[in-house]
C-alpha cells in the first residue's frame, strides 16, 4: 500500500510549551488509523496542523505526494483532506440538511445535485429524520454524526475523526464503527481518528500511535499497542480499557 | 430562471407576495402626493436595506459604512449627468464598478489582514468619512456646495433620463425593490449563497469544509456595494441635490441598516418589512405631531432608537421571522 498522508518530524509550540513535538509516521491509502494519548497529549493540536487550522513550527506534512505544511485550511480540504471538530462546530441556525448541503456544495457546484449527496449522507449517518432539524438544536451524539456527514459531504481521500465517539452511548458507539467500517471497506476512504473509546479503536483500527505530552511513546498494530509497558503506564493504566 | 425563482416557496406565500405587489402597483391611484412619497421613501429604504442585508445578513460581515456606496453611486451618476449630459442608466454603467471596486478595495484590505468584527465595521466608517471628506474638497462635484440636478416643469416623464413626477419615481423604485429581492432570493438559493450563510455561522468551520472565504467575502462586499449603487443614482435624481455631508454621513449609514434590523437580519423580506414599519410609523409620528403643531428636533431619531430597542429586547430576530410563522410562510429556516 503506498502512503497517503506522512508526517515528518513536525512540532508545534504554543508559547513555552511543546503541544508537539518532532511527530512523524506514515498512513498507507486505505488504512483505519488511530491516534491514542490522555488529555493535553497533543492530538488535537496534530490534526490542525494536517487540516491547516494551524501552521507546524517545524516538519514536513506530505498528502497524496504533495507537501501540505503552510496551506490554509480550505485549500487542504479541496487537496481531498475532511476534519471534524471535537468541540462540534455545526452552522447553527442552519437546518441539518443545509449543513451538510453546504459540504457537499464544494464537489457539486449544482444544489440540487448536493442536496441529494447530502440526503444520502443523512441516512448513512441516521440523521435523515432529523434533516429540518436546526443544528443548535441536536444533542451532542446527533452533532457529532452531522460534523461526521458535512466532512464526508467534501468527498475526502482522508477524514480525520476528532473523538467523534465522545459522549456517544455503547450502542451508538457500535453503530458508528459499523458506519466508518462500511465507508472504508466501500469506498477505500482513509481514516485517521483520535479516540479515547479504547474498544472502538481496537475494532476499527489496523494501526496506533500513541502521544503522550506531545511526543510519540509507541506506534504499532492494537494488540502490540496495549500490552507495550509504556502505553500501559502514562495511559491505558490510567484509563478503562 | 423561472424555475428557480420558485421553487421551494409555499404556495401561500406566493399568494401573499402577489397580493402585496398589486397593492403597491395600484397604490398611486388611491394615495395622495403626500403618501406617494413616503411610499417611495419605504422602499428607497427597502431596497437599500436588502443590498445591505447581502453582506451582513447573508455573510454576516458587518457594515456600517454603507452610505459610501449611495454617495458614490449618486455622485457618479449625477456628475455625469450634470457635466455632460449623460442619461443616468448610461451613468448607472459606471456607478456600479466604481461602487463594487470601492467595495473590492475595503473588503480586501479587511478580509487580507484580518480585519473582522467590529473592527470591520469600525473600517467601513472609516472609509465613508474619508469619502465625505474628499467630496467635501472636490470642485469637480462642487465640493461642500453640492451638486445639483436641473429641476424644470417637464412635459411628460422622461423615464431615460429619470426627470419627471413623483409617480414615475415611485414606480422605478418599486421594479428595483422587486428586481433587488429576486436576486437576493436567487443569490441565497445558489452555491454562494449557501456559502455565505455557512461564512455567517462559523468561518473557521466554513474553511474547514472547503470554502474559499476570502474570495466570498468579497464577492459579498462587491455584489452589495454593487447593488448600493443603484440607490444612489435614485436618491441623487429624485431629491436633485447631493451634499457630502449628508450623503456620506453616518447617519445616512445607520439609516439604511434599521430597516433589516428591525425586520429580520438574514431574512429576505425582513428588510422590506422593516422600512414599512420603520419609515411608515416615524412618518405617522411626523404627521401627528404637525397635526398638533408640535416641533420637537430630533423627535425622529429619540423613536427610531426606541424602535430599535423594544425589537432589540423583544424579537431579536426582528420582526419578520415571528411573523412569517404566524402567517405559515417561514423562509424554510433561513
Ligand atoms: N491554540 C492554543 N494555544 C495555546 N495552547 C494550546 C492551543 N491549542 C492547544 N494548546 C495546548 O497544547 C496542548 C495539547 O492540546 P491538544 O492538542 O488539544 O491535546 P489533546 O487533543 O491531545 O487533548 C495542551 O496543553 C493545550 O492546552
Ligand atoms: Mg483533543
Amino acid at each position: 500500500m503506498t502512503a497517503l498522508l506522512s508526517l515528518d518530524a513536525v512540532s508545534k509550540r504554543f508559547r513555552g510549551l511543546i503541544a508537539v513535538d518532532r511527530v512523524g509516521f506514515t498512513v498507507p491509502e486505505g488504512a483505519i488509523f488511530a491516534v491514542i494519548g490522555p488529555n493535553g497529549a497533543g492530538k488535537t493540536t496534530l490534526f490542525n496542523m494536517i487540516a491547516g487550522a494551524v501552521a507546524p513550527d517545524h516538519g514536513a506534512i506530505v498528502f497524496a505526494g504533495r507537501p501540505i505544511h503552510g496551506l490554509a485550511a480550505d485549500a487542504i480540504c479541496r487537496r481531498g483532506i475532511a476534519r471534524t471538530f471535537q468541540l462540534t462546530r455545526p452552522f447553527p441556525a442552519l437546518s441539518v440538511e443545509d449543513n451538510v448541503t453546504i459540504g457537499a456544495l464544494l464537489r457539486r457546484p449544482e444544489v440540487g445535485a448536493a442536496r441529494e449527496r447530502a440526503q444520502e449522507l443523512l441516512h448513512r449517518l441516521d440523521l435523515f429524520d432529523k434533516r429540518r432539524r436546526i443544528a443548535s438544536t441536536l444533542t451532542l451524539p446527533d452533532r457529532k454524526r452531522l460534523e461526521v456527514a458535512r466532512a464526508l459531504a467534501t468527498e475526502p481521500r482522508l477524514l480525520l475523526l476528532d473523538e467523534v465517539m465522545a459522549g456517544l452511548r455503547p450502542t451508538e458507539t457500535d453503530r458508528m464503527v459499523v458506519i466508518l467500517r462500511a465507508l472504508n471497506r466501500e469506498s477505500g476512504l482513509t481514516i485517521l481518528l483520535i479516540e479515547h473509546v479504547m474498544h472502538a479503536v481496537m475494532a476499527l483500527a489496523a494501526r496506533v500511535l500513541v502521544l503522550d505530552h506531545g511526543t510519540m511513546i509507541a506506534e504499532g498494530t492494537p494488540e502490540t499497542i496495549v500490552h507495550d509497558p509504556a502505553v500501559v503506564q502514562s495511559y491505558l493504566g490510567a484509563e478503562a480499557v | 430562471m423561472i424555475a428557480r425563482l420558485t421553487t421551494g416557496v409555499v404556495r401561500r406565500s406566493t399568494v401573499l407576495l402577489a397580493l402585496l405587489l398589486g397593492a403597491l402597483v395600484a397604490a398611486p391611484w388611491f394615495v395622495n402626493d403626500y403618501l406617494l412619497t413616503v411610499l417611495i421613501l419605504i422602499l428607497y429604504f427597502a431596497y437599500a436595506g436588502q443590498a445591505w442585508n447581502i453582506m451582513m445578513g447573508f455573510a454576516g460581515q458587518l457594515s456600517l459604512g454603507h452610505a459610501i456606496y449611495v454617495g458614490l453611486g449618486g455622485y457618479v451618476a449625477a456628475t455625469l449627468f450634470v457635466r455632460f449630459g449623460v442619461a443616468p442608466w448610461l451613468g448607472l454603467l459606471a456607478a456600479i464598478p466604481i461602487a463594487a471596486a470601492a467595495g473590492a478595495f475595503i473588503g480586501f484590505l479587511a478580509f487580507r489582514f484580518g480585519v473582522a468584527g467590529v473592527y470591520f465595521a469600525i473600517l467601513t466608517i472609516a472609509f465613508a468619512e474619508f469619502a465625505r471628506i474628499g467630496f467635501d474638497h472636490w470642485d469637480l462635484v462642487n465640493a461642500s456646495s453640492g451638486l445639483f440636478l436641473p429641476v424644470r416643469e417637464y412635459a411628460h416623464n422622461d423615464l431615460w433620463r429619470l426627470r419627471g413626477d413623483p409617480t414615475m419615481f415611485y414606480y422605478v423604485i418599486l421594479a428595483a425593490t422587486v428586481v433587488a429581492f429576486a436576486l437576493c432570493r436567487l443569490l441565497l438559493r445558489s452555491r454562494v449563497g449557501y456559502f455565505w450563510l455557512a461564512i455567517r455561522e462559523d468561518e473557521q468551520a466554513a474553511r474547514a469544509a472547503g470554502i474559499d472565504t476570502f474570495r466570498y467575502k468579497m464577492y459579498a462586499v462587491m455584489i452589495s456595494a454593487a447593488v448600493t449603487a443603484f440607490a444612489g443614482v435614485f436618491y441623487a435624481f429624485f431629491y436633485n441635490n447631493l451634499f457630502p455631508e449628508q450623503v456620506f454621513g453616518i447617519s445616512r449609514s445607520i439609516g439604511i441598516i434599521l430597516g433589516p434590523i428591525i425586520g429580520g437580519v438574514g431574512t429576505l423580506f425582513g428588510p422590506i418589512l422593516g422600512a414599512f414599519v420603520l419609515t411608515g410609523l416615524a412618518e405617522t409620528l411626523n404627521s401627528v405631531m404637525t397635526a398638533f403643531g408640535l416641533d420637537l428636533p430630533g423627535a425622529t431619531q429619540v423613536f427610531y432608537g426606541i424602535c430599535l430597542l423594544l425589537v432589540v429586547v423583544a424579537l431579536p430576530d426582528g420582526v419578520w421571522p415571528p411573523l412569517a410563522r404566524r402567517l405559515g410562510v417561514a423562509e424554510d429556516g433561513k
